[in-house]
């Protein structure tokens, strides 16, 4: 069991009538791993959650978890999931602990215990002087965490996170960064969604990109830059503006690896940075601005998934 | 691995309405037991000396089945449709246990359960006041609890049902309307049901209400009701039976896809 993956899909498909959310993906995810869904809105991450989650039936394919079949046991995987939804679904009239009891009781776990665990993980995750407040005026961030903590009531052996840090502010997210990193050295597995592509750098130890329902890439954060970008990337402005960009790019060919004209500047996919600003100069181009970067992960998702706005 | 489990499901969703209760119970007190005594002080007493007795008893002991039974349908109701639809639609607290081992049933089990507990209070509390009154004439009277039980997972899970299909809450403003008013007026509550013209009689034959009043008023008077106690409660079962089934197909329908 110590080694064998935690979640093994193969073909797995969700259809919604003639909408077919995910569109026949194969993965594995090994014990202590953190492991990322990332992608634009629609592209199938949230729906292939809930079916590892067990509350969504798989139309086709083979979904194991922890060993188990993830239709007909159910009720057994979900003891030893930990799910923070991307929906808040905190019970507003209960207190802060409340919540985490009430919760904790869900599993079957004795009162006394319930109670022991919610003040830890209160603890753990900061709220303990919120223990006895209500949930309604808690931040967004608060919220979030308590809903983490809520997640490892049970002391699960996986944990689901469906877009954790979605519509908070840079502390909030950094504080929730820094917790469920810390989880993950405690040997916890993670999974998690998100868009966020600093956030996939950040825990992520392996990550897919999905796209219109299927896997695109798959890889470690640095893996996927190397085979999908360059080293760095060199961003263009030029004084002319928004006219002269597609000219700007055609002179640009063969300076990089690629070349990929925005409305308001190019960028330049290349290996040395230094090497291509200086052959920029020896063909006489005058940019007004010039930045020289590392490549993100986000170069990799826009050249995989496309610029267009999916809403 | 396995956890070993201190409480079933079904308690534990029992527990988290229990532990709403606790914070909510102040605001319940008056439109479940207040309410309840000061009908039955105006109507029973007030109404009551102009009326006379009715069916060979004074009229506050002839109304008091009847609202006892009618408090019990009013709970099972009013609990069963805003704080269902919110807990799928606002609160989301049942996508929340989705997530755990508590399961469908469980879910409408803990929430009847629910139900049941806070019907078995108010009963208890109002039988009390009413001994006060002289309004209990048999020994049977403690089994309106009983009765009222029933009643409440009767109503109540078809309610629930109903609560958990809908999407809107302008639905519960029909469901008041057009069932639970005439319901409430009409099911041999204030007045015996062969006072209507026989459509209404026939109607208050279907209302689970009526049943629920003939086996209350034939407890705390001590005289056999309308029909058999076998067809009356068969007839409550019934109700109670197929609105678990259809309560938990509707949750069902909402929760999984």
């Amino acid at each position: 069991m110590a080694d064998q993956p935690l979640i093994v899909a193969r073909g797995l498909v969700k259809r919604f009538g003639d909408f077919t959310a995910v569109d026949g993906i194969d993965l594995e995810v090994a014990p202590g791993e953190a492991f990322g869904f990332l992608g634009p809105n629609g592209a199938g991450k949230s729906s292939t959650m809930r079916m590892i989650g067990c509350v969504s039936v798989p139309t086709a394919g083979e979904l194991r978890i922890l060993g188990m079949d993830a239709v007909r046991d159910g009720p057994r995987i979900r003891a030893r999931l930990g799910v923070c939804p991307q929906l808040d679904n905190l019970d507003p009239d209960l207190t802060v602990r409340e919540n985490l009891v009430t919760y904790a009781r869900y599993f079957g776990l004795s009162r006394a215990e319930s109670r022991r665990r919610a003040d830890e993980l209160l603890e753990f995750v900061q709220l303990s002087d919120r223990a006895n407040g209500k949930v309604e005026p808690l931040s967004g961030g608060m919220k979030r965490r308590l809903t983490i903590a809520r997640a490892m009531v049970n002391e699960p052996d996986l944990v689901l996170l469906d877009e954790p840090t979605t519509g908070l502010d840079p502390q909030a997210r950094h504080l929730l960064w820094e917790r469920l990193f810390r989880l993950k050295q405690r040997g916890a597995t993670l999974v998690l969604t998100t868009h966020y592509m600093d956030e996939a750098e950040q825990l992520c130890d392996r990550l897919v990109v999905m796209d219109g329902g299927r896997i695109v890439a798959e890889g470690s954060p640095r893996s996927l830059i190397e085979t999908y970008s360059t080293a760095e990337v060199v961003e263009l402005r030029f004084p002319d503006g928004l006219e002269g960009v597609a000219g700007h790019a055609a002179a640009l060919a063969g300076v990089g690896k690629r070349v990929d004209p925005l409305p308001d500047r190019v960028l330049v996919y290349v290996d040395d940075g230094d090497a291509a600003l200086a052959e920029v100069q020896r063909r006489g181009l005058e940019p007004s601005s010039v930045l020289v970067r590392r490549s993100t992960l986000e170069d990799v998702f826009l050249h995989l998934t496309g610029r267009t706005l999916v809403d | 691995m396995a956890l070993t489990r201190s409480v079933h499901p079904t308690f534990a969703v029992l527990e988290r309405h229990l532990t709403l209760y606790r914070r909510l119970w102040q605001a319940s007190v008056f439109s479940s037991f207040v309410m309840p005594v000061l009908f039955l002080l105006s109507i029973g007493i007030g109404v009551g000396g102009y009326v006379g007795s009715v069916q060979g008893v004074d009229y506050l002991s002839w109304i008091v089945p009847g609202v006892l039974a009618s408090t019990a349908f009013q709970i099972a109701v009013g609990e069963s449709t805003y704080a269902v639809l919110g807990d799928f639609k606002w609160v989301r607290a049942y996508h929340a246990m989705r997530a755990t081992p508590v399961n469908v049933a469980d879910m409408v089990r803990g929430h009847l359960l629910y139900l049941v507990f806070r019907v078995t209070v108010t009963v208890l509390a109002f039988l009390v006041v009413v001994v006060f009154f002289g309004g209990l004439h048999s020994p049977w009277a403690p089994a309106t609890v009983l009765v009222c039980a029933l009643v409440t997972v009767a109503v109540a899970a078809p309610v629930t049902a109903f609560a958990a299909t809908i999407d809107q809450d302008s639905y519960f403003a029909l469901l008041f309307r057009l069932i639970v008013l005439p319901a409430a007026l009409f099911s041999g509550v204030f007045f015996p049901v062969e006072q209507l013209v026989v459509g209404f009689r026939l109607l208050a034959y279907a209302s689970p209400l009526w049943h629920a009043v003939e086996l209350c008023r034939a407890a705390t008077l001590g005289r056999a009701p309308a029909w058999p106690v076998w067809a009356h409660a068969g007839y409550l079962l019934v109700w109670a039976v197929v609105g678990v089934v259809l309560a938990v197909r509707a949750f069902r329908g909402r929760l999984e896809d």
